[in-house]
């Protein structure tokens, strides 16, 4: 007979999506643990209690506690969604822009420096404005445009004085004059589900920040740009922001490997939490002992 | 369905069908992020504080 499949769903809040995730789950009859990272541990010596699962679903809303998560289990041969090389690289900001830049997929023009003296020289040889964004971080905090040299020198001397040490590397973007909104694309495994619009008076257009969701029609450069995004860093469960650049067109700004969807579902009318649960089943089953 | 009092405001607060452990509600009061810690009886806590690693 076969044996059931066991899943293990990693998070530290339940939000909506979390909610919608656990009655997809429920809905299908799966057998599932909840696994809250503030209560967890892991005993590198008795890994079985891990290697019962089939696959984890991880949603933590820490990058740390998840990334770890991700390496341990990973570690003992347990798959995840996504994998730990996928967190690795979604979750800092440089190691998506080093894949992507790897791949040839198109991207903001990016300028790296370890130092605020180096950061300045690469500045004001490329030009103002630029944006500063911490390497990790999320929901639009943080992130600096900076029009003049003025700027520039306060910004990268408060981040070298008063941030952590990532703070030090410095990642330095273009700003792109776009048309008020982004684009973000759901990617799970081959396919692309959705997208919408993410618009906004202000130049940060993520939802965290107050932007408005409105559906994006999908045509095939934002499939095929999505997908070529999407298997650069490693492929899964995957949010592709697009930009529109008024020189360039189409081009990726950033991917998320824990997204959040709260507006896309109910804006798209797909069940992004079942479709998410239809592929953790396909990695389980794929990767059955 | 339980109400749970807010430990910033002392509001009342019913809780509605259908809350999980580890949801977090908004005291409809003062506004504060509150974390359902239990369901049987309910309680509450000050949802923890945004880390600078928390996002998607």
């Amino acid at each position: 007979m076969q044996r059931r499949l066991k899943l293990g769903v990693l998070f530290s809040r339940v939000r909506v999506e979390e909610k919608w995730i656990f009655g997809a789950m429920e809905k299908r009859g799966i057998d599932y643990d909840r696994l809250d990272d503030r209560a967890i541990h892991f005993d590198l010596d008795k890994p079985e209690q891990w290697k019962q699962y089939d696959a984890v679903l991880e949603r933590s809303i820490s990058y740390n506690s998840g990334l770890y998560a991700l390496r341990l289990l990973n570690a003992f041969g347990v798959p995840t969604v996504n994998t730990a090389s996928v967190a690795e690289i979604c979750g800092d900001k440089l190691m998506t822009s080093a894949v992507l830049a790897r791949d040839g997929v198109p991207q903001p023009h990016n300028m790296t420096a370890f130092t605020p003296e180096a950061a300045l020289e690469a500045i004001e040889a490329f030009g103002y404005p630029v944006v500063l964004k911490p390497v990790v971080g999320s929901w639009g905090r943080l992130l600096a445009k900076v029009n003049d040299r003025d700027a520039a020198e306060a910004v990268l001397e408060h981040k070298a004085t008063l941030g952590s040490a990532q703070h030090s590397v410095f990642y330095i973007q273009e700003f792109i004059e776009k048309p008020g909104r982004d684009i973000r694309v759901v990617v799970i495994g081959e396919r692309v589900l959705t997208a919408m619009y993410r618009k906004s008076e202000h130049w940060i257009t993520n939802t965290a920040r107050g932007g408005e969701g409105e559906l994006c029609p999908l045509t095939p450069e934002i499939e095929e740009l999505s997908l070529r995004a999407a298997k650069s860093v490693g492929g899964g469960v995957l949010a592709i922001d697009l930009v529109e650049h008024p020189g360039r067109g189409l081009i990726v700004n950033e991917i998320n490997h824990t997204m959040e969807f709260h507006t896309m579902q109910p804006l798209s009318g797909i069940d992004i939490a079942g479709e998410i649960v239809e592929y953790v089943v396909k990695v389980a089953k794929s990767g059955e002992k | 369905m339980a109400t749970v009092t807010c430990p910033e405001c002392e509001a009342q607060i019913e809780l509605a069908a259908g809350t999980e452990v580890g949801e977090i509600i908004v005291c409809s009061d003062c506004g504060v992020d509150l974390e359902v810690t239990a369901l049987d009886p309910a309680a509450i806590q000050l949802a923890p504080m945004e880390q600078e690693d928390w996002g998607e």
